[in-house]
């Protein structure tokens, strides 16, 4: 699957969220986390595909059973998400001062 | 001193406040915010266009080596008050963003320093979570290395 799936939107949905929340502590299998939900394992499949393709989630073989659990890092760097647009201001405006400074020594 | 740029943006508003303080007398703030010549320089776009008054119009745009087209703004100036507020609207052409409502203020701190606020106003939450999940999604200031590396890993 080519799609480029929005992490943004990944973690809009109440039942992503939720599985991000019971794989944040320890490792589970796909089985053990839909016997958390109601709705149909293949939704719930479903789901741990579109937290996989958007790097939230990281697979790890242990034997038959694939393990999922969560990237802290990408988690991270989701929940700062504000933070490139507050260094893109800062840079500009770190370029003003320089500038400015040196009108002011002219 | 360090003077960092803040952004104050709620969860579920449709506002945003970015303010800064500068090592810059207030006079000095307010020029590099009303010149052509000096906002191309800091906010590393082309200005097509600025006309400093009521009812002026704005122009901003940047190209690629090739000649390309990369970014496009454009807004009017609804208040010009020399060294105090400059008010515009801000809209990025071709996007789905809308049309954003900027309030500038600027604040004599001392002699040698100063303060700028910005205060944004979208159209809706979500235009405005969108704007500011930009340079995290698509990396708009190219320059920026550490965006950059963020990108390339959401590719």
């Amino acid at each position: 699957m080519n799609l480029r799936r929005d992490v943004f939107q990944a973690i809009a949905d109440p039942t992503r969220r939720a599985i991000l929340l019971l794989v944040a502590s320890q490792s589970m299998t796909a089985g053990a986390i839909a016997a958390n939900f109601d709705t149909a394992r293949p939704t719930v499949s479903k789901h741990l595909q579109i937290l996989n393709e958007c790097e939230l989630l990281n697979q790890e073989l242990n034997g038959r059973e694939i393990y999922y659990h969560i990237n802290a890092k990408k988690m991270k760097e989701v929940s700062d998400f504000i933070e490139p647009f507050r260094n893109m201001w800062d840079d500009r405006f770190n370029k003003l001062e320089a500038i400015m400074k040196k009108h002011k020594n002219k | 001193m360090e003077r960092k740029t803040k952004i104050h943006a709620e969860e579920g508003k449709q506002d945003l406040i970015i303010t800064r303080e500068f090592d810059l007398p207030l006079e000095l703030l307010f020029k590099a915010n009303a010149e052509a010549e000096i906002i191309e320089q800091w906010m590393g776009t082309k200005v097509l266009k600025f006309e400093s008054k009521k009812q002026g119009g704005w122009q901003f745009e940047t190209k690629d080596e090739k000649g390309n087209v990369v970014f496009s703004a454009n807004g009017v100036i609804h208040e010009f008050l020399p060294n105090r507020k400059i008010t515009r609207t801000f809209e990025m052409d071709r996007t789905p963003f809308g049309v954003q409502l900027e309030v500038a203020e600027f604040e004599r701190l001392t002699d040698e320093t100063s303060r700028l606020s910005i205060h944004a106003i979208y159209e809706s939450v979500a235009q405005r979570d969108q704007v500011l999940k930009l340079p995290f999604a698509q990396g708009i200031n190219m320059a920026h290395n550490r965006l950059q590396d963020i990108v390339s890993k959401l590719k």
